[in-house]
């Protein structure tokens, strides 16, 4: 009889496996494990000139190591009967992920320490700390770590924007599936079709409908308008002309390079955020508002006491999944900007991105990404931790 | 009208006042939010109609400002004269369609039978795997997504290489599987807890193996979570770019490598890039106009506890 613990789903099945079910499994998983080693060392001697059969790939030990995960899957049935089945549901997932992300990032470490230059003929060499070395003064690094707290602190903003929007959607309105498809629809489209959408049409400097809206703005207004337009008129041009919007470059300055930047990827996962806290918000009971409205509450005071800590939890949840989105940025500044002006607008998935495409150094770009790893890694831990103490004393 | 007898009190009177101007001012931060959503894609449809004159005048509303002209599809081979005539940048545009296609649909579709199956058995029963409990493996499948892309590029660009995986459909449906399958054990694992296990016991009792409860009672009850999970990874893998640039070469090459490749080399042809973006955006309009609700169900999921 096999019940575990604790189980939500209780199941008590009479599992009697034979000896020879038994034997068969332990056999098929480690038959499968000597395949695999006798293959990876074939394959080992092979490369190293060894022996010489000259094979092109690495592609027979792939296939063993298939194998095997095959034969873990089966085995388990084998010899464990039902415990077995229950393992088969979470063991290809797990065995899916190890292998491709534990093997690659081990091997990442590896390259990590060496001089490593795809298209220099030498092949790889260990090169220590050198790479740490060079990091440590390479500016352009620095520099794009900095843009990336630049564009995480951002995030507060698109969260009001994307809580203002999710009120709005959550009162009494008309149409609300049409504003709801509208609002989602910049989060579909590809940050390629985007960059070019936005960045290098709409912006454009000559023919872009923005840059013309702010040199309309920014030029005089005509004298056959009514008083009442031309007057406002003059002081929306002189305004307009002190921002320098008679001639705007979105792309020349560091600071408003980097707002543009902020404001697509803004663009594209405002809809994310919004839709989690309008979830959120139709999850709130109706009776809590009809209680405070008893009471006398402004809509003010109901917000902020009864929305906004109910939304707490969903917020945080939103925010920090955000933040783990935003740390992927790259499409946009890569198809836009490729970094510029002079570095202002790198993150640093792009940053890495060009050291490899400009300069094919896989040694040094993945020491980079692993310290990269390494930052987030300790920042989202302290940032999980801080969330988790500052939403518990409330409730 | 003039000897009224019922008449609303001064303070109906402004409380209605308010009540208006509260409307208006929803209703324009509305449309506002929404003509900026909607905006760069009417653009870009508008665009691609245009001819070069048009482009450079700013003209912005089609049969008023300007007459809209094949040209952009034209050049993409996909205007009406041109449709029936051979085409090679049409072919090249097909093909990359295709490999998107193909690449996004595999992707998803084993990310949710894997996610699936791994969601469930976490939600439904005790694990252990060495010291790993069953908190600690979703933590680890969850933690997958705070891994950025590019800590995993440049290992698998040398991992690729040796596998002659290189330039395959097959080596970046892996990499996608593996991108999305965390969001989609979320989303998952969301789905099965809130559907109460007495169905299962039930068909256990009735002699169903636990695989077969599974797909027979569970995985139906479970449907528009998969769906809304498939549509999420869908989304994400179609739109992927960062691994697709630097994986894929000349076979495998996805639509938003092409879309990227043309604006590098391309100056100005606007009508061409604005009807090859649309093109590569239309897809998922669509999918968003008719499965809105999936979506939203999708990203909602694990949003609210």
């Amino acid at each position: 009889m096999s019940t575990e613990e604790g189980d939500k789903l209780h199941v008590v099945t009479a599992d009697d496996i034979s000896n020879n079910k038994k034997r068969l499994g332990k056999f098929l998983v480690w038959g499968s494990a000597v395949i695999l080693a006798f293959t990876l060392l074939i394959q080992a001697l092979d490369t190293n000139a060894y022996l010489t059969i000259d094979l092109e790939t690495w592609r027979p030990s792939l296939y063993a190591y298939v194998f095997w995960a095959f034969c873990l899957c089966v085995s388990q049935v084998l010899t464990r009967g039902e415990h077995g089945k229950r393992v088969l549901f979470v063991l290809p997932a797990a065995l899916f992920v190890i292998s491709m992300v534990v093997f690659p990032l081990l091997f990442g470490l590896v390259i990590a320490f060496s001089d490593w230059n795809l298209s220099s003929p030498d092949g790889r060499t260990f090169n220590g700390l050198d790479n740490v070395r060079q990091m440590w003064g390479d500016p352009f690094y620095w520099n794009a770590l900095k843009n990336m707290v630049w564009y995480t602190i951002v995030i507060i903003i698109e969260y009001s924007v994307a809580f203002g929007l999710a009120i709005l959607l959550n009162s009494q309105i008309r149409a609300r599936k049409f504003f709801r498809v509208a609002f989602l629809l910049p989060l579909m489209l590809s940050p390629v079709a985007v960059s070019w959408m936005i960045g290098k049409s709409m912006l454009e400097i000559r023919f872009g409908p923005i840059s013309r809206f702010f040199r309309w703005l920014a030029s005089e207004p005509s004298e056959d308008l009514p008083a009442l337009l031309y007057y406002p008129g003059i002081y929306v041009a002189d305004l307009a002309q002190w921002f320098g919007w008679a001639s705007p470059s979105f792309f020349g300055s560091a600071g408003i390079a980097r707002a543009m930047i902020m404001a697509m990827d803004a663009w594209t996962f405002i809809p994310f955020m919004m839709i989690m806290i309008l979830a959120g918000l139709q999850a709130i009971p109706r009776e809590l508002y009809e209680a405070s409205e008893v009471d006398g509450a402004s809509k003010w005071r109901q917000f902020l006491e009864i929305t906004f800590p109910l939304m707490l939890p969903v917020s945080i949840t939103a925010v920090l999944i955000r933040i783990i989105f935003k740390l992927k940025l790259a499409d946009i500044i890569i198809n836009i900007t490729s970094g510029g002006p002079g570095g202002a607008t790198d993150s640093v998935t792009s940053f890495i991105f060009r050291e490899y495409r400009d300069r094919s150094n896989v040694g040094y770009g993945t020491l980079l990404a692993i310290v990269y790893l390494v930052i987030i890694v300790i920042a989202m831990t302290i940032l999980i931790k801080l969330a988790d103490r500052w939403m518990k004393p409330r409730y | 009208m003039s000897n009224q007898i019922f008449r609303d009190s001064e303070s109906d009177r402004q409380f209605s006042a308010s009540w208006l101007t509260g409307r208006v001012f929803v209703y324009s931060i509305l449309l506002l939010w929404a003509f900026i959503c909607l905006f760069p894609i009417y653009w870009t449809i508008t665009t691609s109609f245009k001819m070069a004159p048009d482009v450079m005048k700013g003209n912005i509303i089609p049969w008023v400002d300007f007459t809209p002209k094949w040209l952009g599809w034209r050049s993409l081979g996909l205007s009406p004269e041109t449709i029936g005539i051979e085409s090679t940048v049409r072919e090249e545009f097909l093909k990359r369609f295709w490999n998107s296609a193909i690449v996004s649909v595999c992707s998803s579709i084993l990310a949710v039978g894997l996610g699936s199956c791994a969601a469930y058995g976490l939600s439904r029963f005790n694990y252990r795997f060495g010291f790993m409990r069953n908190s600690d493996i979703s933590f680890f499948f969850l933690s997958q997504l705070i891994l950025p892309p590019v800590v995993l590029a440049l290992p698998f660009l040398v991992l690729y290489k040796s596998l002659a995986l290189l330039d395959t459909r097959i080596g970046l449906i892996l990499l996608y599987t593996l991108t999305v399958l965390p969001i989609v054990i979320w989303i998952m694992r969301d789905q099965f807890s809130s559907i109460p296990t007495e169905l299962e016991e039930a068909a256990l009792v009735d002699g169903l193996s636990i695989w077969g409860a599974f797909t027979t009672i569970i995985m139906p009850i479970a449907l528009p979570g998969m769906v809304a999970a498939f549509i999420l990874s869908l989304v994400l893998t179609w739109n992927e770019y960062f691994f697709a640039a630097l994986l894929t070469s000349s076979h495998a090459k996805t639509l938003p490598v092409m879309v990227a490749s043309q604006t590098g080399s391309q100056g100005i042809s606007w009508w061409s890039m604005a009807a090859l973006s649309f093109a590569a955006i239309l897809p998922l309009i669509i999918i968003a106009i008719i499965l809105e609700r999936y979506i939203i169900k999708g990203m909602a999921a694990g949003a609210v506890k």
